[in-house]
């Protein structure tokens, strides 16, 4: 809100919903908040507490989509970052930390561009998601707290900040218990008869006894490799080199276990908050860098560095095995398995788009045009045999094109027909071939497929459309070429 | 002297052979099409593969002419399996009918593009992996310049090009092995039967480098060409004649 109206960053306003006929309130920012104005309030009563409070319809779910977008944002922080509740962000930094230099300052970078945004926010970082919970949110003294002063950090805390119930919350308060430290060494089994499993569970998790697991919002791939960079990157030799440095991580990797890449996603992170990517697809897994970088190299192009990108993924969404290649002696006929193929072709889609690639596979349909069907793969082996029983034409017209012919009824071939303008004069014929139209797909009338030829020797593949009835004329078509 | 000379010319002459494209072939991978008198017309008596060949066509309806012999050579040359890709822009090639050529159609890539330029490329692209046996381009218009990258990329992978050069508005010299022009000739069946035969053509081969052009008329059946013999002619004509 503030990001958008920066002059909202020092007056008191609220967000509202409209409820049973009135306004409440729904969020209350830190003036608002500390002029005794609280979430559920109602507007009218909240303008005699602030004569100008600003108020500003909320939207169902604002606070949820927010929280999601900066969610994702904090993936240029490290690439597990989960929501936490209604209000909170959980981010797992093992192993991003060195990238900023140390704790204090990632902590410090997270912030400040946090606080630029206009978010008030607290953030802790411990060892266990529980004490970090608890030190972000109740803790006075300090946000990073190493793993030897977890105990310390958490004792003089309240029970709320162990993620507790209300109802555990009101009984540890009513017994007088105000700070963990005062029941963390009570016996377990008299905390589990009094305030049930959650308590030691909660407990264990903050003391990390116990293990617990975030659910990233974006799941974390399996195949990523991530290259921060120092500077922001502007430049295409920039973005080339940064490539080519992780497809070489990420295809050792993939060689090491024995896998190639099918489909991969190039992503860059700009300064804009905004991501540039670009992606690949191969027929055949693969992990040679030198096709996989000539693959992306054409579409590097596409990406607008603008004011230049600060991190670069490269995240293989998917993988498959690679199933060795028996070596053959003898190598003059490969074949569609071999993988210079495949990078042929993958080059080719590449360039082109990935539908000029046709490779057809018999179809049990009796209709020419229906007689075969586009394979899935290069790998897809046809299910039928072809049939070579039939004759049929080398060339086949998308559709079939009417011609005019004068043909002896009722089952005669034509005598000539005029296609294009011109006359051609039949010189010799088969006997018809009928094919019925499939019916449990699409009704159609019936065509008699006639084999002709002219008085030149080209031959071709004429049909008639329908029975001689009393009072239609069927219509004649032409629907291929004969070599 | 005389007899030393001709030795000395034809040893020459099968020097210049490789230098001009045309490597002698390894024994094992020769292809046979089948069809002496045509192989007769090439050096070493042998169809060249690892070259480029263009296929030219007056009119479209030749095209299928064109089509059939370039599957029955295509036949010949996949008989030990192997893939061969189809570059073209509007295709009207019917898959399902090379399978009466010998061919399995699935064996078969088709690559269809917008623009001619775009198939000069692919086709240059797919001549240059060695893992094919096959290339088969419909292009219209193309220069020598351009002819002359595709016959080194063929040079170096040793795949066999076929150029269809369907109505181009000039028929330039391109730098390909051979040039030819089929045609389609009316079928007969034997004893004059009633009904369409098998596919004839008539095979003209305009040009050929260091061999000699000709003219065939060949018929397509049971998998294999076949000289058309004239005398078939006669005796129908014969028995027409007698039945008028």
């Amino acid at each position: 809100m503030i990001h958008r109206q920066p002059e909202l960053k020092n007056v008191p306003f609220v967000l509202a919903l409209p409820d049973h006929g009135r306004m409440r309130i729904t969020e209350v920012n830190v003036f608002a908040k500390a002029k005794g104005i609280f979430a559920g309030m109602v507007v009218t009563d909240a303008k005699i507490i602030i004569p100008g409070l600003q108020v500003f319809d909320d939207h169902l779910n604002l606070a949820d989509k927010l929280l999601k977008r900066l969610c994702n944002w904090c993936i240029r922080f490290t690439p597990i970052a989960a929501v936490d509740g209604t209000d909170g962000l959980i981010l797992d930094i093992t192993g991003c930390v060195h990238l900023w230099g140390s704790e204090p300052l990632y902590l410090k970078a997270i912030m400040n561009k946090l606080k630029s945004f206009g978010f008030n926010v607290r953030a802790a970082i411990a060892d266990t998601i529980g004490a970090a919970w608890a030190v972000c949110r109740y803790g006075k003294i300090k946000a990073i707290i190493n793993p030897n002063d977890q105990r310390e950090a958490l004792m003089a805390l309240p029970p709320a900040a162990l993620r507790l119930d209300d109802m555990i919350i009101d009984r540890l308060q009513k017994l007088g218990l105000y700070t963990i430290s005062s029941f963390m060494n009570i016996p377990r089994s008299a905390l589990r008869r009094r305030f049930g499993q959650q308590l030691l569970l909660r407990l264990d998790q903050a003391f990390g006894k116990e293990e617990e697991i975030i659910q990233p919002l974006q799941p974390v791939e399996a195949y990523m490799e991530r290259l921060p960079c120092l500077q922001p990157i502007q430049t295409a030799v920039g973005i080339e080199i940064a490539l080519q440095q992780l497809l070489e991580n990420l295809c050792n990797r993939l060689l090491k276990e024995g896998k190639g890449i099918r489909v991969a996603v190039f992503k860059g992170y700009r300064v804009d908050s905004k991501t540039e990517s670009i992606s690949i697809s191969t027929n055949h897994p693969s992990h040679h860098i030198n096709h996989l970088f000539k693959l992306f190299e054409l579409k590097i192009a596409t990406i607008e560095p603008a004011l230049g990108i600060e991190l670069f993924t490269l995240e293989a969404s998917k993988v498959e095995d690679i199933v060795p290649l028996q070596e053959t002696f003898w190598t003059a006929n490969g074949n569609l398995e071999s993988k210079e193929v495949a990078e042929l072709l993958d080059h080719l889609e590449s360039k082109f788009g990935s539908n000029i690639l046709h490779r057809y596979l018999p179809n049990e349909h009796h209709l020419p045009e229906h007689s075969i069907k586009l394979a899935a793969s290069l790998k897809e082996e046809p299910t039928t045999t072809w049939p070579s029983d039939k004759t049929r034409p080398i060339q086949l017209l998308q559709k079939p094109k009417p011609i005019e012919v004068t043909a002896p009824i009722p089952d005669y071939p034509p005598m000539n027909f005029r296609y294009e303008g011109k006359l051609h004069t039949i010189k010799k014929a088969d006997a018809c071939e009928r094919i019925e139209a499939e019916w449990w797909h699409k009704p159609g009338l019936q065509r008699d497929y006639y084999v002709v030829e002219d008085e030149e020797g080209k031959r071709y593949w004429v049909f008639r459309s329908g029975h001689y009835n009393s009072d239609t004329k069927p219509s004649w078509f032409i629907h291929g070429f004969f070599a | 002297m005389d007899a030393c000379k001709r030795n000395i010319i034809a040893q020459l002459k099968k020097d210049i052979l490789p230098l001009q494209g045309l490597k002698a072939l390894v024994t094992d991978n020769h292809i046979n099409i089948g069809f002496r008198p045509i192989e007769l017309a090439f050096p070493n008596a042998t169809f060249p593969t690892g070259c480029t060949h263009e296929f030219l066509s007056a009119s479209p309806k030749d095209i299928s002419a064109t089509y059939g012999f370039i599957s029955g050579l295509l036949s010949k040359m996949m008989q030990t399996g192997g893939a061969a890709i189809w570059v073209s822009t509007s295709r009207t090639l019917f898959p399902a009918a090379l399978k009466s050529f010998g061919i399995k159609p699935d064996q078969i890539i088709f690559i269809d593009l917008k623009k001619e330029r775009d198939v000069l490329y692919a086709m240059h692209e797919a001549l240059k992996c060695d893992k094919l046996i096959s290339v088969i381009g419909e292009i219209k218009e193309i220069n020598f310049k351009e002819s002359r990258k595709l016959q080194l990329a063929v040079e170096q992978s040793r795949v066999t090009g076929f150029i269809i050069r369907n109505q181009p508005r000039i028929v330039n010299t391109i730098a390909c092995v051979s040039r030819w022009r089929i045609s389609s000739l009316p079928s007969e069946l034997n004893d004059g039967m009633p009904g369409v035969g098998f596919p004839r053509w008539n095979i003209e081969l305009l040009k050929v480098r260091n061999g000699s052009p000709g003219n065939w008329k060949v018929e397509w059946a049971s998998n294999q060409f076949k000289e058309i013999k004239e005398n078939i002619f006669s005796i129908q004509q014969a028995q027409k004649q007698k039945a008028g």
